[in-house]
């Protein structure tokens, strides 16, 4: 079985802090992960290389900088690795994205393609199921488990208040949840291997057979109109009193307000 | 494609077990306002199996219009023949703009929709209007975990489809009575391999409120120091008749169930009531409730950005104040009740 | 002379500190108080390749250098010192000889399954007369047809009652004096060997520090590890490795009290403003940073130094004499700066502090790292 997830390399946002002068993001320092969700697709694949065996292959879009993220999925056990780089390719909305994508994906072998449900820099969760339709394979979202049999996949898919089990045919697309599961750790063998001994394969603009009218900025139906930081309500009332005394003050309030 | 072909907004209405989702009828209300600034009309597209007599309720929340397509392959919802019925409808139909709430359907549906159509998608937006001299329509949506806001536009593609959150818009008072002309689309459906098969449905057991639906919710953050604490949260919020609700933090550290998560990776809230106890307010907690009607915040830390949104602010130690507060609310409430 | 870490050395610290700040830090003042060893966490450790990062691969390791390992130890004692020297103990003690001095069927038979974590390793030099001065070995082994026989008694024995593999050494020959010391791999299951009393310590308290008690314990012939009476000469080269992974663990102390410490003086105020404003403040932690940062070098030093040159004596002394002495000071200091509340068990600089003295006791004393390095001086 061949398994390909997608993977991307996003700030951790949960460190991104705004500059309290100018408004703007500081992302000096900020250390790269590979996207949640994205990881938990790849634990997703290599369960299933362990039960089943199969051949992992994790490719990413985006800058040189990306290969770190690419050798941590190998150092946690991936086959092999492609990056997707090329300036062409910059300045992607998610259509011209998942075009891209798909058109690498298409000079592959594949039985699976996992994306994560979304990732969280752009939190939009468009990607996964726009290279399914590129690709013209069916796709299930928000994967909570995962099983093979035969020449199908069978999938809890989550929904707010329940679940389906769905089942369809491979090729299939799948957008794992980062709930699927507890991503393993690399080992320190496998980071050295991803260093020392294996190659990522970088394809650049003509190693992907994708319509120039698909891609980059161009390729891209939307574009940013602007970009602002948030400007919050104006602060309201603030008292550092006993424990007894702010209770009895929110009390108060509650009853100005006519709450309670 | 000429643009200019393109007239008119859609909502894609949506209905589970015959039922409408409440964000269905949020974006019919954001929906007609943007009619009304392109002068033209909101048209309700419902799928579906057997679902005609949701029609009216659709009418009465603003929809000036309503798409049809009823069909035994739409009975439960599937990617696949429900992005073909809505390519269909657009297809014939060219709407300007096109809405979906930013629901486990709708994030499923929209995009799968957008390929197929070949035309831009904004994701989660938080605001959407029609620019007063260029009537472009402009959709502003959190990026980074929330710390900044984007303003997308999709000048050469139509329809622009944007997908909203629940909870973000609000629905128009139900007008009693009202009707609006039905049009009944028929599509078909033929069989491919993008066909999935429904094995089975499991419902999720929860006695608990949806926190979106809550008008009063109390929330704790990692201040609350341990998820035993959590039952002083419980406690208010039982004097008060609210919910409980969580920071991302206390998400994280396994103290809380996720489906009770406020903030940008959580729920958008907007109660009349907020408690913050214990959460600093880290930007992506405000994105999900800084909307709420009265905001109260209890931290020991004077300097936590939440306070920046409060309403009221009381600087302390968490646990100690709550249990005298809640005595103190369950009297003021027995005593009302008498 | 480039003094970054390669990027492969980068990420496996990102990989140890991922682990420690997740699966070891929650566990670290409960191991402490209940003088618990942290057995889930050797298991996890396992999975994750902890066990064996220096030895190779084809002896069941990670296939890594020492470099790599030491991060291992340093990352770990940051937030736990007791479970970074589980690791060390493991994979300097208990593998290393045997991945030295072993033959072939020794290395399949007990460093295999050592280096994958399958088994945990100890090593049993010091008796009760025979700390710093080991060659008063008072343990004998008598050799019996095809076995050895061995009688006598070890203390404060680490991973003890844990280990599966102990690198045991006793007296083949007393008339030779050190050189009649030889080495034996014995498994916790041989006849006449027991754990004696477990050691009430002042830190380090959830590793196992127990006595080994050898009554007519039955030892197969093909375990002695080396020839007959080399031992001394297989326990100083082993210990040599040994001070490199106190060392890193002594760094790992330092670093996590320094890091406590910033952390404590930006919340912590007083006068009305945080205690990060005051010079005093400042000027302790800088001079705290960079012993930290000198401490470092030398371990990396010794690290390198073990995998590029014949002897590393020097070097692996320098580096426990340092930073074992640096771990003692900066987290004393960090116990200062948090005044009363480091005085409490609700800080962790307390329990650092209790942690870093045995780093200047263990795998030989301060004085006895004085000793190595000046007789290569003089």
């Amino acid at each position: 079985m061949n398994i390909i997830v997608c993977i991307k390399q996003v700030p951790n946002t949960n460190e991104v802090k705004l500059d309290p002068v100018t408004g703007t993001l500081i992302r000096d320092g900020v250390p790269s992960i590979i996207n949640p969700d994205d990881k938990a697709g790849l634990e997703a694949a290599l369960r299933l290389k362990d039960e089943l065996g199969a051949h992992v292959t994790v490719i990413s879009m985006g800058p040189a900088q990306a290969d770190a993220a690419l050798r941590e999925a190998m150092a946690m056990g991936a086959d092999e690795a492609i990056l997707v780089t090329d300036r062409a390719f910059g300045g992607a909305d998610t259509w011209a994205t998942s075009s891209t994508i798909a058109a690498a994906i298409s000079k592959l072998p594949y039985d699976l393609v996992i994306t994560g449900r979304q990732a969280i820099d752009g939190d939009t969760a468009q990607v996964g199921p726009q290279i399914a339709e590129h690709l013209q394979i069916p796709n299930i979202s928000y994967a909570e488990e995962i099983k093979v049999e035969g020449d199908s996949v069978i999938v809890k898919r989550q929904y707010e208040d329940r679940y389906h089990i769905v089942k369809a045919k491979m090729p299939c697309l799948l957008t794992a949840l980062s709930e699927l599961n507890e991503p393993r750790y690399m080992t320190p063998g496998g980071i050295f291997d991803a260093y020392r001994s294996r190659e990522i394969t970088e394809w650049h603009r003509d190693d992907v057979p994708v319509a120039e009218e698909n891609i980059g900025l161009k390729g891209s139906p939307t574009r940013v109109f602007q970009t602002f930081t948030k400007s919050l309500k104006a602060a309201g009332q603030m008292v550092q009193l006993d424990p007894e005394e702010s209770a009895e003050y929110m009390l108060e309030k509650l009853k100005e307000k006519f709450i309670i | 494609m000429n643009i200019q072909d393109y007239k008119g907004v859609f909502v894609f209405v949506q209905q589970v077990d015959g039922a409408i989702t409440g964000v269905s009828y949020e974006l019919i209300g954001k929906g007609k306002e943007l009619a009304k600034a392109l002068d033209t009309e909101v048209t309700a597209v419902l799928l579906g199996y057997q679902v005609e007599n949701l029609c009216d309720s659709l009418a009465e929340h603003g929809a000036d219009k309503i798409i049809l397509v009823d069909d035994k392959a739409l009975e439960v919802y599937k990617t696949e023949p429900y992005a073909h019925a809505m390519y269909e409808v657009i297809e014939q139909h060219k709407p300007e703009i096109v809405l979906y709430g930013a629901t486990a359907i709708g994030r499923d549906l929209a995009p799968r929709v957008s390929a197929r159509v070949h035309t831009g998608l904004t994701a989660d937006c938080t605001k959407l209007e029609i620019a007063e001299d260029t009537k472009e329509f402009r959709m502003t949506r959190p990026a980074f975990g929330g710390n900044i806001m984007a303003t997308i536009v999709c000048p050469d593609f139509r329809p622009a489809m944007a997908t909203v959150r629940p909870g973000v818009m609000q629905k128009l008072k139900p007008v009693a009575g009202a009707k609006a002309p039905v049009e009944k689309m028929n599509v078909t459906f033929t069989p491919n391999n993008m066909d999935v098969e429904i094995l089975d449905i499991i419902k999720k057991v929860s006695n608990k409120m949806d926190i979106q639906d809550a008008k009063i919710l109390v929330s704790g953050g990692r201040g609350m120091g341990c998820p035993e604490n959590f039952q002083l949260l419980r406690d208010l919020a039982d004097a008060l008749g609210g919910e409980v609700s969580s920071s991302r933090a206390c998400v994280d550290a396994g103290w809380v169930e996720k489906d009770i998560q406020v903030g940008q990776t959580g729920k958008t809230v907007r109660p009349n009531l907020y408690i913050a106890c214990g959460i600093s307010g880290a930007i992506q907690h405000l994105a999900g409730m800084e909307e709420s009607d009265v905001i109260i915040a209890i931290n020991k830390d004077e300097t936590a950005p939440i306070f920046e949104v409060a309403d009221y602010g009381v600087v302390g130690d968490v646990t100690k104040i709550l249990p005298i507060f809640t005595e103190k609310v369950k009297e003021a409430m027995a005593a009302r009740n008498k | 002379m480039d003094f970054t870490l390669s990027k492969e050395h980068e990420m496996a610290r990102t990989l140890y500190r991922e682990f420690a700040e997740k699966e070891v830090k929650p566990l670290a003042q409960e191991l402490d108080e209940e003088e618990r060893f942290p057995s889930e966490t050797v298991e996890k450790m396992r999975k994750a390749g902890f066990m064996g990062i220096p030895i190779p691969k084809e002896y069941g390791g990670q296939g890594c250098d020492t470099l790599a390992y030491v991060l291992c130890v340093e990352e770990l004692s940051k937030v736990c010192a007791t479970t970074g020297v589980v690791v060390s103990a493991h994979t300097s003690l208990g593998c290393d000889p045997i991945k030295r001095f072993g033959t072939p069927e020794q290395i399949q038979k007990y460093l295999v399954p050592l280096a994958k974590g399958e088994k945990l390793g100890a090593f049993a030099l010091t008796e009760p007369g025979a700390g710093t001065d080991a060659s008063g070995q008072q343990t004998k082994a008598v050799l019996d047809g095809d076995h050895y026989v061995l009688n006598g008694s070890k203390i404060f024995i680490t991973n003890a009652g844990k280990a599966d593999v102990y690198i045991v050494f006793a007296m083949t020959d007393k008339s030779k004096g050190t050189k009649g010391i030889s080495a034996f791999i014995v498994e916790k299951d041989f006849p006449g060997f027991s754990i004696g009393t477990k050691e009430k310590k002042m830190g380090i308290r959830g590793s196992s520090t127990c006595e080994l008690i050898f009554e007519n314990c039955i030892v197969p012939k093909e375990n002695l590890l080396g020839q007959e009476g080399r031992g001394f000469s297989i326990a100083m080269t082993t210990l040599d490795g040994g001070r490199i992974g106190i060392a890193s663990q002594a760094l790992g102390i330092a670093e996590g009290a320094l890091e406590e410490t910033i952390k404590y003086v930006k919340e912590r105020k007083q006068f009305g403003r945080p205690l990060s404003k005051f010079q005093n403040t400042q000027f302790q932690l800088a001079d705290m940073a960079t012993k930290v940062e000198a401490a470092r070098y030398l371990v990396y030093r010794a690290a390198v130094a073990k995998d590029t040159q014949k002897r590393f004596s020097v070097e692996a002394a320098m580096a426990k004499l340092y930073a074992a002495e640096v771990a003692m000071e900066v987290t004393t200091k960090a116990v200062q700066l948090h005044g009363g509340y480091g005085y409490t068990r609700e800080y962790p600089v307390e329990r650092m502090m209790r942690d870093a003295k045995i780093t200047e006791i263990y795998e030989g004393t301060s004085e006895v790292q004085r000793m190595v390095i000046s007789g290569s001086l003089l």
